[in-house]
């Protein structure tokens, strides 16, 4: 779980250019982190990459925060 | 997204061209851009409104800087961008379109059920007719058939040709790019100006994060195809450096498949465990 929050962590931060301390596990994408649509769809598609799972898009609409990423992908993950 | 590397060398060098649809790194247009700038060539890149800032951050890192917005639905932006290229550069030299758009809602389920009317018109205006639009107005601008003429590529996929789940009413718009491509070549062959698509296999783009089922038709397309490996970004650019350059003299009309062969398997290989 602490390794997937980490690789979570680490995408957001480069992808947004925001700094670590923000992206904690109740930040929200769009409303705390700076992120557009675009973005949205190019963090799932980061996570897809990464941790080699598919996100449908009903399961993607409700990945908004950091933590809701990281429960998604351990889940699947599981 | 692995690194990917484009042969330098001067193919291009003096040559001028616009890129249509750069969205973000993994867009196709990227790969291209990238790949025509190694061979020398000078480039802009036209862009829709949100876009800027990715699009300008992508040019600037390869020493680019001349961006023009330009939303292809609508005329004004369209003629301005065109005469923006002119004031400029006065001629270009190549075109290339990487430019599509469907709505979610119809890159799923039933094309029959699932296709309304807006939704088919939309394909088709800023998928297909977006193509003929640029390039009536960038054969325009294009040196006549003495200076060298031009060249055009667009983007195309197999799902035009075959029935792909969920490509729906974007595979029937892939068939009108296709058809205007060939239209377009006759048009514009006698001007010295090659017009061709390249029909890519299935890559991790924008594009294909609207589909529904996207991951498996990039797995479907690794297995299936004779090669068994994804389509790469360098076999897309390099056959569009092919296209617009004059190595590829002679050709147009031409939707070259660039896909690992899988457009040309009849049925699959079966593996012994299924």
């Amino acid at each position: 779980m602490s390794d997937i929050l980490e690789r979570v962590k680490k995408i957001v931060v480069e992808h947004l250019d925001v700094d670590a301390d923000k992206v904690t596990e109740e930040a929200s994408f769009t409303d705390d982190l700076g992120a557009d649509s675009l973005d949205n769809v190019e963090l799932v598609m980061a996570f897809e990459e990464e941790f080699d799972i598919e996100i449908p898009d009903d399961a993607a609409e409700h990945i908004q925060t950091v933590g809701a990423a990281v429960k998604f992908i351990s889940e699947k993950q599981g | 997204m692995t690194d990917t590397s484009f042969p330098a060398g001067d193919l291009l060098k003096g040559k001028r061209g616009l890129i249509m649809g750069v969205a973000n790194k993994n867009s196709i247009a990227w790969g291209i851009a990238q790949q025509l700038a190694a061979q020398g060539a000078e480039l802009a890149f036209s862009y829709q409104e949100a876009l800027e800032k990715r699009v300008r951050g992508l040019a600037e890192s390869i020493g680019q800087d001349f961006l023009i917005p330009a939303d292809v639905t609508n005329d004004d932006e369209m003629e301005a961008c065109f005469k923006t290229l002119q004031a400029r550069w006065g001629t270009i030299d190549f075109l290339v379109h990487a430019i599509a758009f469907a709505g979610k809602d119809e890159l799923q389920g039933s094309f029959t059920h699932n296709t309304t009317r807006l939704g088919f018109q939309r394909a088709m205006d800023i998928s297909a007719f977006s193509f003929v639009d640029a390039a009536k107005r960038a054969s325009a601008i294009m040196p006549s058939k003495e200076n060298g003429g031009g060249a055009m590529v667009c983007l195309t996929y197999l799902g035009s040709e075959r029935v792909v789940p969920n490509y729906n009413v974007m595979g029937v718009a892939k068939a009108a790019l296709e058809a205007s491509t060939r239209y377009i070549a006759r048009d514009l062959g006698p001007e010295g100006i090659r017009v061709n698509a390249i029909s890519a296999g299935p890559m991790r783009t924008l594009a294909m994060a609207g589909i529904s089922g996207g991951k498996t038709l990039m797995k479907t397309g690794k297995d299936w195809s004779m090669l068994k490996e994804d389509t790469t970004m360098e076999g897309v650019a390099g056959a569009a450096l092919y296209l617009l350059s004059d190595l590829g003299k002679s050709c147009t009309g031409e939707v070259l498949h660039v896909d690992a062969g899988f457009h040309a398997v009849g049925v699959p290989d079966i593996s012994e465990d299924e």
